[in-house]
């Protein structure tokens, strides 16, 4: 009885650790970016840390992390939804299990190959194919201006996307795989094409998971650092500031990881620093609450219908 | 699935322990090769203890490839004493040192005020010479650009837009500059190679010294930042109509183009280990004892026709007092001094091959008086 005591009250120490170091971790930030913290720091473009002219405001890295991010979405998510639906409405057993083996394998790949992949091979590509062609045909318009060397808000964004797939989509399988049968079938039934089954029976099923399944994805695009800083250019200050999709730019991410190296302790710079981690992760865990929200929503549901 | 799993990782761990203990054998037996390789040279070092004794530095990157080459040969004269020396940045090496976690640190700035305070008694010994280049990526023009600081100011400001801008045509007029935007690719990451360009910009252009200023990072108004010389240097060889700032032994390893920098004397000079011997040389009268402050000390727009105008020490920065370091012991302040001096002296011979220039004499002249400075327990370590 003294045994399943202790056991018990181990195993909630346990589990209660990890908010307690998810406490620790904002006080702390919190702590040591005092100084700094103000509204100016959060909307702020400057950003000097030039000993006599120090200043330090995030609102760049905040839009670059935004912009990047949004690119991210845009492109991937589109891409992991065929993934998802090829492989839980169409593909044959045989093609299934080593597709969807081989993409989830994808997502554990480190970033810092997808950023070497970014810098040395796929930023030409976007380069000539993608943005020197939108520069010269749309340059007029004020998102594709200025002169494309590939090392970029876009590029990022690009590299990104292809990042997030692996996560997208085998959760969005996931969620595919869990629409009952019975919907499918009742579609067939009523003379529904395999086109209109997908849209009607199962996509509509499975919004809020699929919905889930993409804000995952936004949340390692919003806090991807290694690759992001290799591809993005790492623009600073009012340089940062994406007006263009064809302009270095840097996410807040991206900064910490250039900056905090050097960063010298006696100034700002470096409780500036902290300070845009905690933006960081705020809004990171403001990002994955919704997506948890959001996937046990749909798998409520799906236990409910099922029966 | 999940035994699979299971098995797969065991396979996977038990590879990697054997692979590491391939790896450490090997390198054990490849120092007892080195040990019988050993021979003496003349300095005025004598092993007195035969007893392991290892020393930790940190610091800059710039000068790691001259003492990792400095401390192998070290190693091979006296293979009892172990050195270690973690290139993370001058930043890193100031930090380290002013926490006295490292026997001693290594930054291409100076301390300044404030860290001077944090770190009292701190020596500067520098141990080699940077140069900072101006390369740039022109398909069409492989050699001979020419550039003054107040244009390379204004480009950097982002005044100067296009290639073939009046301003850069004057000073080349014989040269076909494109009618392109130019992209300024700068560092993203604190740096000491930052720090000396900066610093030159802020001397020439007084708009550079009140909008941006000088220092490890700064806020650039133009242009994209990549991490360390060579990400600075891959990016200029792929992207053409860029320029940016690489340290010589850089340019040189990779084949750059680079321009040739107008001096205080109006001379256009192109940047090599003479010309920033020049300079050095230049103003080595004007420089402070060892345990003074360097803050102001800079090497840059040095007179004489022959001076590169962008050059700096690179500094090994060390306690006059070595007992303040927790992990200090007589016979080990005595190796760290003996190091230094070995690495001010013989050790400059490796520079050249490796693209350093060696310090002058007059340098060297100074360094020997901090060396004999050092104290352990007001104890001189030096005879």
């Amino acid at each position: 009885m003294l045994g399943d005591k202790i056991f018990k009250y181990a195993t909630a120490f346990v589990a209660a650790s990890s908010i307690l170091i998810l406490t620790f971790m904002v006080l702390e930030l919190f702590r040591n970016s005092m100084p700094v913290l103000s509204l100016k720091f959060i909307f702020g473009v400057n950003w000097n840390p030039v000993v006599g002219m120090e200043e330090y405001g995030v609102l760049p890295y905040i839009l670059g992390t935004l912009v990047t991010s949004a690119i991210a979405i845009a492109v991937g998510v589109p891409i992991s939804l065929g993934i998802a639906i090829y492989l839980s409405e169409m593909a044959p057993d045989f093609v299934r299990k080593p597709l969807s083996y081989i993409i989830e394998l994808l997502a554990a790949v480190p970033s810092v190959i997808y950023g070497l992949w970014g810098m040395f091979v796929f930023r030409f590509w976007v380069k000539d194919f993608i943005e020197e062609p939108l520069s010269k045909y749309l340059g007029f318009i004020p998102i594709f201006q200025g002169q494309p060397f590939g090392l970029d808000i876009f590029t990022a964004g690009l590299v990104l996307a292809v990042m997030i797939i692996p996560t997208v989509s085998s959760v969005s399988r996931e969620v595919l795989t869990a629409v009952p049968n019975t919907l499918r079938e009742a579609a067939y039934s009523i003379g529904a094409t395999k086109w209109e089954v997908i849209k009607l029976g199962v996509l509509s099923y499975a919004k809020s998971g699929i919905f889930g399944a993409t804000i995952l994805g936004l949340g390692r695009a919003v806090g991807e650092t290694m690759a992001v800083s290799m591809v993005i250019g790492n623009a600073i200050g009012e340089a940062a500031i994406p007006t263009s999709l064809f302009k270095a730019g840097q996410t807040m991410a991206s900064l910490i990881a250039n900056e905090f190296n050097e960063a010298d302790p006696i100034s700002l710079h470096a409780k500036a620093l902290i300070g845009v981690g905690l933006i960081l992760f705020l809004f990171a865990l403001a990002v994955n609450l919704i997506a948890q929200i959001m996937i046990w929503r749909s798998i409520k549901t799906r236990g409910g219908m099922v029966e | 699935m999940n035994k699979k799993t299971l098995v797969i990782t065991g396979l996977i761990t038990i590879l990697v322990l054997l692979g590491a203990y391939l790896v450490n054998f090997y390198m054990q037996e490849n120092k007892t090769v080195t040990i019988t390789t050993a021979t003496t040279v003349t300095t005025s070092v004598t092993t007195t203890s035969t007893k392991m004794i290892s020393i930790n530095g940190a610091g800059a990157t710039f000068p790691y490839p001259l003492l990792s080459k400095m401390i192998v040969e070290y190693n091979k004269l006296y293979p009892n004493i172990q050195i270690n020396y973690q290139s993370i940045g001058s930043g890193g090496g100031i930090r380290q040192h002013t926490n006295k976690t490292v026997d001693f640190g290594a930054s291409d700035a100076p301390l300044n005020k404030a860290q001077r305070e944090a770190a009292p008694n701190t020596l500067h010994i520098p141990i080699t010479i940077g140069c900072v280049v101006i390369a740039y990526n022109l398909p069409d023009i492989p050699k001979g650009l020419k550039l003054t600081g107040q244009v390379t100011a204004d480009i950097f400001l982002g005044n100067i837009k296009k290639w073939n801008d009046p301003a850069i045509r004057d000073l080349n007029p014989d040269l076909k500059l494109p009618d392109k935007e130019i992209i300024v690719v700068h560092r993203s990451d604190g740096s000491g190679t930052t720090f000396v360009f900066t610093s030159y910009l802020s001397l020439i252009s007084s708009e550079w010294a009140n909008r941006v200023g000088k220092g490890t990072a700064v806020q650039w108004p133009t242009g994209l930042g990549a991490a360390g010389n060579e990400g600075v240097a891959g990016v200029i060889r792929g992207t053409p109509y860029t320029i940016g700032y690489v340290e010589l032994a850089y340019a040189l390893q990779t084949g750059m183009q680079y321009a040739r920098l107008q001096n205080r004397e109006g001379e256009f000079v192109e940047p090599t280990l003479d010309t920033t011997a020049a300079a050095a040389e230049a103003l080595a009268p004007s420089l402070p004892k060892g345990d003074e402050s360097w803050e102001n000390v800079n090497l840059l727009n040095a007179p004489g026709k022959n001076s590169y105008p962008i050059v700096s020490f690179s500094y090994i920065l060390v306690y006059k007092e070595l007992s303040v370091l927790r992990a200090m012991d007589i016979d080990k302040a005595k190796a760290l001094v003996r190091f230094l001096w070995w690495a001010t002296h013989d050790g400059q011979s490796y520079a050249p091959n490796l693209h350093y220039v060696p310090l002058p004499e007059s340098v060297i002249r100074i360094n020997e008086e901090t060396i004999k400075s050092i104290t352990f327990n007001g104890q001189t370590l030096l005879s």
